[in-house]
Order: C-alpha cells, then sequence, then structure tokens
C-alpha cells in the first residue's frame, strides 16, 4: 500500500476522532485541545492535497494564534457542565434540524463537484511554476488583487470595532505614563536626611 | 524496497543532527553556567572531572533517575504530554535548517514558513504545563508566558518578512545563497532593526533572561514547570536550551550569511576556501548562545508591563516601518542587496 493512503487514513481517522471529542468531552479545556488536534490534523491532509502554504497557515494562524486565545480564556472562565447540559432534550429537535441541513447542503455541493470535476479551475489561469506558495501569492496579487484588499480591509474595520468596544474608560482606571517614568529625576526620589545628633 | 533504503538515509541523516544536538546542549548548560560564574567572578562547577568538565552528564543522569511527581488533582495525561509537546516542535524545526551547503534533511520550500509555524506551536506546551499542574503559581507563569510569547511572535514574524522580501524565497538555502558576496552583504547591514528586533524578540520567545516573567523565581517561585520533577523537568530544560540554539542558529541564517564564509570577495579568500562551511555556521551561532548567556548575567528581568509595551508599542511598529523602507530600497534596486 501507498505511504500517502495510510497516512491519509490515519489523520482522518485522528480528525474524526477529534472532532467527536471536541462536542462529547465534558471539560471545556479538553475540549478546546481536541479542536487544536483536529486543526492539526486537518493541516497535515491539506499537505498530503499538495497545498503546503494552506496547511502551514492553518498551523500557524489557528493553531498558534488564534486558539491559544481560544484556550487563554476557556481556562479562565469557570464553566459549569451541568448547568450547560441541562438543555439538552428542548434544543435537540433543532439541533438536528440544524445538522441535516448542513448535512444536505454539503453533500450536494459535493455531488455536483465529484460530477464534473474535469473542470479545473487553477489550471485556466497561467501560473509561474509547481511551488504552490508563490502560486499562491502570484494570484493574490495579480489575478484577485480586488477582493484580497477588500478582504484586508474588512479584517482591518473588525480590528478597529473589537477595540472601540473594548476600550472603556472610567475614573477608576489606573495608566501608566512611561515618559513620566522614564523621566524621574533623582531629587523626586531620593531626599538625603543629615543625621544631627549623631554629627554633635 | 526503495522505500525502506530512503526511510533509513531518512533515519541516519536524523541521528546525525540529534545526537550532537543533545550534546551541543548540554555542553551550553555547562558553558552557561561556566560563563556566568566568570562574569560574577565565581569558578561555576569546578567538581565532577577536571575543570567540572563531566558536569552536565553527571545533572542527566541524576534527571533521570530521579521520581517523576505528580501532584494530586492534577489532569495526569495533560500534565505529562505538556513536555512532549513543548521539545517535538523544537526537535522537529531542525529538520528544516541548512547546516552546510550540502547537508539539510528537507530542503523544502516552505522553510521558512514552516519554521514560523512550529515555533508557534511551543506555547501549548506551556500553557498545558501551567493548567494542567493544578497550581496557582504554575497557572500564573503559563498565563504571562502565553501572552507574551504571542505579542513577540507577531515582531518576529514580520522581521522573517524582511528577510522573505530581500531574498525573494522561503527556502532557506536560498535565503543564505542570496546573501554571497562577503560580510558587507549580509542581510544584517540593511536589515538592520529587523535583525536587532528578532534577536530580542528571540530571547522573549524562549522565556529566557531578562523576559524570564513566566519563571520569575523572586515572584512565582518557577513558574510553569514548579510542579515537574525528573525527566518531565529534563524535558523542558532541553526544548528551552533547543530553542536558544535555535534561535541563534536561525539569526545566523536570516541575517548572517549562514554557513557562509565572511572572507568571500576579500584578499582571504583563496586562503580560507578550505575551511567548511559548518564551521562558519557553528562560530555564527556560538557567539550568538554567548550573547544569550551574556544578556542573562548583565540584565535584570523586566517589568512585565513593559514586556507588553515593547512588543506590541516598540518593536510591531518600527518592523512595519523597516517593511515599507525596505520596499523602497528593493524598489529602486540599491546594491549589492537587492539586485535581482
Amino acid at each position: 500500500m501507498n505511504v500517502e493512503i495510510i497516512i491519509f487514513y490515519i489523520f482522518s481517522l485522528l480528525l474524526l476522532s477529534s472532532s467527536i471529542a471536541v462536542v462529547t468531552v465534558n471539560n471545556p479545556v479538553k475540549s478546546a485541545i481536541s479542536l487544536v488536534f483536529s486543526f492539526f490534523c486537518s493541516a497535515i491532509l491539506w499537505l498530503l492535497l499538495n497545498a503546503e502554504f494552506l496547511s502551514i497557515i492553518l498551523i500557524l494562524v489557528y493553531v498558534g494564534a488564534v486558539m491559544v486565545l481560544f484556550l487563554f480564556v476557556v481556562m479562565m472562565l469557570d464553566i459549569n457542565i451541568s448547568q450547560a447540559k441541562e438543555g439538552f432534550v428542548k434544543y435537540f429537535s433543532i439541533g438536528i434540524f440544524v445538522f441535516a441541513t448542513i448535512a444536505g447542503l454539503l453533500s450536494y455541493f459535493f455531488y455536483n463537484q465529484f460530477d464534473n470535476s474535469s473542470k479545473n479551475i487553477i489550471t485556466s489561469i497561467d501560473l509561474i511554476g509547481t511551488d504552490n506558495t508563490k502560486n499562491l501569492g502570484y494570484l493574490l496579487y495579480t489575478e484577485y488583487l480586488l477582493a484580497f484588499e477588500i478582504a484586508a480591509i474588512i479584517l482591518l474595520l473588525g480590528i478597529i470595532s473589537a477595540i472601540t468596544l473594548t476600550l472603556r474608560k472610567s475614573a477608576t482606571n489606573k495608566y501608566q505614563n512611561p515618559s513620566q517614568q522614564v523621566n524621574v529625576s533623582k531629587s523626586e526620589r531620593l531626599r538625603i536626611i543629615k543625621d544631627e545628633d549623631r554629627e554633635k | 524496497m526503495n522505500t525502506i533504503f530512503l526511510i533509513l538515509d531518512i533515519l541516519i541523516d536524523i541521528i546525525m543532527v540529534v545526537l550532537p544536538l543533545f550534546l551541543i546542549v548540554a555542553y551550553t548548560t555547562y558553558s552557561e553556567r561556566k560563563i556566568i560564574g566568570f562574569m560574577q567572578s565565581r569558578l561555576g562547577p569546578t567538581r565532577v572531572g577536571p575543570f567540572g568538565i563531566l558536569q552536565p552528564i553527571a545533572d542527566v543522569i541524576k534527571l533521570l533517575t530521579k521520581e517523576v511527581i505528580i501532584p494530586s488533582n492534577a489532569s495526569k495525561g495533560l500534565f505529562l504530554t505538556a513536555p512532549i509537546i513543548m521539545l517535538v516542535p523544537s526537535l522537529l524545526v531542525w529538520s528544516v535548517i541548512p547546516l552546510s551547503e550540502y547537508f539539510v534533511i528537507a530542503n523544502i520550500n516552505a522553510g521558512l514558513l514552516f519554521i514560523l509555524a512550529l515555533t508557534s506551536l511551543s506555547v501549548y506546551g506551556v500553557i498545558l504545563a501551567g493548567w494542567a499542574s493544578n497550581s496557582k503559581y504554575a497557572f500564573l507563569g503559563s498565563m504571562r508566558s502565553a501572552a507574551q510569547i504571542i505579542a513577540y511572535e507577531i515582531a518576529m514574524g514580520f522581521a522573517l518578512v524582511g528577510v522573505l522580501m530581500a531574498a525573494g524565497s522561503l527556502n532557506l538555502q536560498e535565503i543564505i545563497l542570496s546573501q554571497r558576496g562577503g560580510i558587507f552583504n549580509w542581510y544584517w547591514l540593511p536589515l538592520f532593526p529587523l535583525f536587532v528586533i528578532y534577536l530580542i524578540a528571540g530571547v522573549a520567545e524562549t522565556n529566557r533572561a531578562p523576559f524570564d516573567v513566566s519563571e520569575g523565581e523572586s515572584e512565582i517561585v518557577a513558574g510553569f514547570h514548579v510542579e515537574y520533577s525528573g525527566v518531565a523537568f529534563a524535558m523542558f530544560f532541553l526544548a528551552e536550551y533547543m530553542n536558544l540554539i535555535l534561535i541563534s542558529i536561525l539569526v545566523s541564517i536570516m541575517f548572517f550569511g549562514g554557513w557562509l564564509s565572511p572572507f568571500e570577495g576579500t584578499f582571504f579568500e583563496s586562503y580560507s576556501q578550505w575551511i567548511p562551511g559548518f564551521v562558519w555556521l557553528s562560530i555564527k551561532t556560538l557567539s550568538f548562545i554567548f550573547i544569550f548567556l551574556w544578556l542573562r548575567a548583565t540584565l535584570p528581568r523586566y517589568r512585565y508591563d513593559q514586556i507588553m509595551r515593547l512588543g506590541w508599542k516598540i518593536f510591531l511598529p518600527i518592523t512595519i516601518i523597516w517593511i515599507f523602507l525596505e520596499g523602497i530600497m528593493i524598489y529602486y534596486k540599491v546594491e549589492p542587496w537587492f539586485v535581482i
């Protein structure tokens, strides 16, 4: 058997089991860690598809940065699992409905994809080599420049709005002024007292 | 059959890198104790072997034979996997490091990205160790460390973007080759601010003094690995020193021409031709390791809010401004670095 196929099956199995673990594990921190692991497994599956740029970026951005912050927050929160599980029966029917819709849409999409698999979008654009990373960069800055810049601006807007939402100033807030701290002189902090009794 | 030979070949390569690496780590700890000792007018280890030269081996035996204590109410599985998560990425990165003009285990195209991705993983070891220990000190240490590593990773990534722009490639061998032509053709000169930022952010990434708030002996005992003992502690220790060597070798590759000879294009070139590239890389790496030890011996620990301020408000703007300036330099093809 081919090595790639063995790796594919191992990591798909791991991906499926860790994704199931995300929703079934009781401890929120462990569930977040399972999510990290499932990201890692899907990065390896992408690597098998020769999409090395996407797979490394998935690890760098999602595993290395986003999930760290996620884990950070989950660890700080004190989540009561039994309380969160109370509404399980109540929301079960809605959950089934959402699941069925998403599964139906995905299978419809995949069915159509495999139906006309002869149409490959990527080959219609001239590429500058076999290097996936270079090709992607080339396409982003020529063919899809506008879409790329729009995405960047949307992200920038997201950053600005998130910061304005969290930046609340109140009278009780305490700030340090670094330039004031640096400019402190010796005379402000130190006073030399002469011990007159002893000098007599 | 061919696959088996390929795997054997790769295994031999791995052993050729990993075994010397462990030895170097052991003797980095020895030289750290010796150098800091001399800087503080002490002798350092002197008892085991002549000049204490066998001290690291004694330390290894001590750590391996000690009991691994698992705290009560600790999350046992995570407690024991955390050191492994810490160690594996820092070992894995060595697979793409070009050690000489001929030797690199995997000469992949996206080498620089691969390094960035793997070095960002080691933060999990710290966070999980802190959380799984079920100890307040460990948790505080891991929280501090996570915030610090994320802050400095961004500046580090931008510094590497500068290198990538200058070299026009993500492949580490090509980055080295694009610095050909002697000491003034290396990237430390046109990318000087990025080099300084990369070096300092590297110290912060490896949680070493003066950025070692995650350990902070005087405040939180030993930070995230306060509950660890024996082999588990040894793995954290190993990972820390491996990362230290890794940052040093990366600085030499990105900004100091890797295995290139500093005498290229000068009078000494023909006389120094017999020196293999590996020697030059080692000399550069060892000098950066020395700088790291020197920093630890001389600088006091940063205050936590100052660390954050330095990372976000000083390093990040400087890197962005310098990348912009570098773009202008590349546009006007400034000699001798940006001639493509």
